[in-house]
């Protein structure tokens, strides 16, 4: 034990110190809850634009037909499941499974990239545009905020399925992973503000 | 087989010359155009960020020279009322963003880690990339002036006059694009600053022995990780009322102009106290040193800095209380206004406690640190009037907000940041400033600024309009505006006199040597100016005053600074406990790295594309952009990033 002995009555004693990325200790995971801190806000404000503009605009602000949920549900399920199978890919990876961390991570991509692909064809099956009132615009704004984070998430989530199966990693040195897996996490945790926001209060009123 | 056991014993050691050679050349940025562009040395980005920020000081102040110079009597037409609209905002978009923030971030870019007795911040190329974008977003606002289409509707930009059948030039994209381009600077910045003082500390620096401007910066970067996304929120909805024809501002579909004002100023309220109370925590470490005296009530003073902070946040509707919002918010809002006084007010108090209880050594830094001081009561009174209804409908719009809002800016702001270059100088550069120049840069600095605008709120009173081009003479306003004028410019000649100061300084001022002031705090252990390293060996901190252990008798041990923990192993770093700073992990430490300033050329060339609806040009910079982040965070066995790298 090397220990940095002060003139005091308790010397400091420094032991035995892991090197490197290695869990919660590496700067990049208390880096990654600042971008969630930062993030949080700017899904806070985006929806404090929705409920500001629909509080001040009075019954006339929400279109006609009520949002449903035929696509919106079953899509919520879908992300939902999304951060389950990334949960067993990260499990998989801490328990030192190369396999079970691949099979975890590309059950994600594809059920991400579902999600992407079924949030497009709800955006097509609007009668409405960006352009047509301040709903459609906090509506596609929003949900397009999201769905930028959703494709970033991917796109992150797709690097780290790259380097696991290089076998950059094994199961101490994989902070990245967890790391990464922060970020989807928020992301989905996101999508069930978004979604009640957007489709759930228009039914509370 | 099983995995690697990534631990071991860091050896403790005293500093040897064999050891700073080899750290030396561990550390060092590599000459040439490369190391220009690739270095993630702290000390090189945060003097960067000081010298940038100075230079669009100078333009910001240049501009003010030339509205005073076609305000300063009636009825002139050296402007047309365009470019005088131009260049009110741009000197208040240049001051506000581009010096009063960013000269901060380079002062605690430069301190932090030598503050905090380690090696670099938490994200050394984190550091280099808010930096670029620092500079690339104001070269990018900039380059509105080559179109002769700045932005020209204030630094706060209404809705709905910024939206294009109002306003259909460039101007306001310009400012839309820079504003959420610059606003990735501010958030990395903040986030670096925040990590760093968690999980960055000298072995035994617990939260209770950090220096002040430590928690001032800290404070408000948590600030701008909550506040900022607002403003970029704010500014991206304007870009796509005006690109989309969407809806956030305009009344026609249903939008609220309102909505701008509400999102800006939740940012921009706490903005002004981010811009002050790093400035605020420089003097309350380095005031001090020219008492030779410790601080008066350090936990008070803290506790009032994070206070500020958390009440900047509830006060944001008093800069609209001439919008007709309801009368209980415009008293919640005000009634929160007045409160905020206390905690500022604490500072105050402390720092007059300070030199009442201490031995004065009379420096050019310690001139501007009272001069501060005074000037921020005649800010913190006149923001007291504003914060009250009846009187802020009155003056709302006038001269007196704007006599108000320099003593603040420049009051705490940027007299903070002249004393604490006189203090810090040394450090930097291994030389004295001349406290012979000092003088005449102190006094004609202070009696110019007071000059200018302490008649200023006079003219408030008489009913001037800000941001107005010309007045007729029959008003009465000249004489006052005379006084202005000639006040702004006796204060430009003295911030002259500075530059005059630091050019000859460097060539000749006396060698400082490691503590030319005698200072208690951990940068002044290393020499003037610090190896890359900053410190051979880890040291070890005992107490609040490292350096001042002997004669303050504060604690039971002796702080460590030439035997600690040695760490050469390449580049390496201690990760510490967020409460006690005990020493938790050896971090390894990148290297210096192009990637940050790619990613910066590919964010200009997509910026640039959105502005001129490029849209595939826009798309592949963005492609690029990702491809530049994944390449910048491909995992690697130097920083002990994979499997097997770094162990025993």
């Amino acid at each position: 034990m090397s220990d940095i002995s002060l003139e005091t009555r308790k010397p400091m004693a420094i032991g035995r110190l892991p090197i490197g990325s290695i869990g919660r200790l590496p700067n990049g995971w208390w880096g990654m809850m600042m971008l969630v801190a930062t993030e949080s806000f700017l899904f806070l404000y985006l929806l404090f634009t929705y409920y500001y503009l629909a509080a001040r605009a009075g019954s006339g602000f929400l279109p006609e037909a009520p949002p449903f949920f035929h696509l919106s549900g079953p899509n919520t399920l879908i992300l939902i499941a999304s951060s389950a199978t990334l949960w067993y890919g990260e499990r998989g990876a801490r328990k030192g499974s190369r396999g079970q961390l691949l099979i975890g991570f590309l059950a994600t991509l594809v059920l991400g990239a579902i999600f992407v692909g079924i949030q497009i064809v709800e955006w097509t099956e609007k009668p409405f545009t960006i352009a047509s009132h301040a709903y459609g615009s906090t509506f596609f704004t929003v949900t397009g905020f999201h769905m930028a984070h959703v494709v970033g998430g991917l796109i992150m989530l797709l690097a780290l399925t790259l380097w696991s199966a290089i076998g950059y990693f094994d199961e101490k040195r994989m902070a990245a992973i967890s790391i990464g897996a922060i970020y989807w996490h928020f992301v989905d945790a996101v999508w069930i503000a978004v979604f009640f926001t957007f489709y759930i209060t228009p039914y509370l009123r | 087989m099983a995995a690697a056991d990534y631990q071991k014993r860091p050896e403790a050691g005293f500093v040897t010359e064999a050891l700073e050679k080899k750290l030396h050349d561990m550390w060092e940025t590599k000459p040439g155009l490369f190391g220009v562009i690739a270095t993630v040395d702290h000390k090189v980005i945060g003097i960067r960020y000081i010298v940038t920020a100075f230079a669009f000081l100078v333009i910001g102040g240049l501009q003010a020279l030339i509205m005073r110079i076609q305000l300063a009597q009636p009825d002139q037409t050296i402007l047309t009322p365009e470019q005088y609209n131009q260049l009110f905002s741009m000197h208040g978009i240049t001051m506000i963003f581009l010096y009063a923030l960013p000269i901060l971030s380079g002062f605690s870019n430069y301190l932090f880690p030598l503050l905090l007795g380690t090696r670099d911040m938490a994200f050394p190329r984190l550091n280099a990339f808010s930096y670029w974008i620092y500079l690339a977003s104001g070269l990018f606002m900039y380059a509105s002036f080559l179109i002769g289409e700045a932005p020209n509707n204030g630094w706060f930009n209404y809705a709905p006059y910024a939206l294009k059948s109002f306003n259909p030039g460039l101007n306001m994209d310009f400012y839309a694009l820079g504003m959420v381009f610059f606003g990735i600077s501010t958030t990395v910045g903040a986030a670096n600053f925040v990590v760093t003082v968690m999980r960055n500390r000298a072995p035994g620096m617990s939260i209770n022995r950090l220096p002040i401007i430590i928690w001032g910066t800290t404070t408000v970067s948590v600030g701008i990780l909550l506040a900022n996304p607002a403003v970029s929120l704010a500014f991206f909805f304007l870009w796509l009322d005006r690109q989309f024809g969407t809806h956030f501002f305009d009344t026609a579909g249903g939008g609220q102009p309102l909505l701008w004002q509400h999102l800006f100023w939740i940012f921009a309220h706490p903005w002004v106290y981010i811009i002050v109370l790093p400035a605020m925590g420089m003097v309350s470490d380095a005031l001090p040193v020219f008492c030779r005296r410790p601080l008066v009530a350090y936990t008070l003073v803290i506790l009032g800095t994070i206070t500020t902070m958390l009440l900047g946040f509830g006060v944001w509707v008093h800069h609209m209380f001439a919008t007709g919002i309801p009368f209980l918010s415009m008293s919640y809002f005000s009634g929160a206004s007045f409160i905020i006084t206390i905690p500022s007010a604490i500072a105050t108090f402390a720092w007059i406690a300070t030199i009442w209880t201490g031995r004065i050594v009379m420096t050019t830094a310690f001139l501007y640190f009272a001069g501060f001081i005074s000037m921020f009561v005649i800010g913190g009174v006149s923001g007291v009037v504003t914060a009250s209804v009846p009187a802020d409908l009155q003056l709302h719009d006038t001269y007196f907000v704007v006599a108000h809002l320099h003593y603040v800016l420049i009051g705490i702001n940027l007299f903070g940041v002249l004393g604490g270059l006189y203090f810090w100088f040394p450090k930097m550069t291994g030389r004295m400033l001349s406290e012979r120049l000092g003088r005449w840069n102190f006094w004609l600095t202070f009696l110019g600024f007071n000059l200018a605008f302490l008649p200023m709120h006079w003219t408030g009173l008489l009913g001037m309009p800000r941001r107005i081009y010309t007045y007729p003479e029959a008003t009465g306003w000249s004489w006052v505006n005379m006084l202005t004028t000639v006040g702004s410019f006796v204060l430009a000649f003295g911030i002259l006199l500075l530059f005059v100061n630091v050019w000859i300084s460097l060539r000749r001022g006396a060698i400082a040597g490691r503590n030319p002031w005698d200072a208690p705090s951990l940068e002044w252990a290393t020499s003037s100016p610090p190896p890359a390293y900053n410190f051979p060996v880890m040291p070890v901190v005992a107490s609040r005053h490292p350096l001042w252990e002997d004669r303050l008798d504060e604690s039971d041990g002796h702080s460590s600074i030439d035997r600690g923990l040695v760490l050469d192993d390449g580049k390496e770093m201690l990760a510490t406990s967020v409460i006690d700073a005990e020493p938790r992990a050896i971090l390894k430490m990148p290297e210096d790295d192009p990637w940050p300033f790619l990613v910066t050329i590919a964010l200009t060339v997509g910026f640039t594309a959105l502005l001129l609806h490029w849209w595939w040009i826009g798309v592949a910079a963005g492609v690029a952009t990702l491809l530049g982040c994944v390449f910048w965070l491909w995992p690697r066995d130097d920083l002990a990033q994979t499997k097997g790298a770094a162990h025993e």
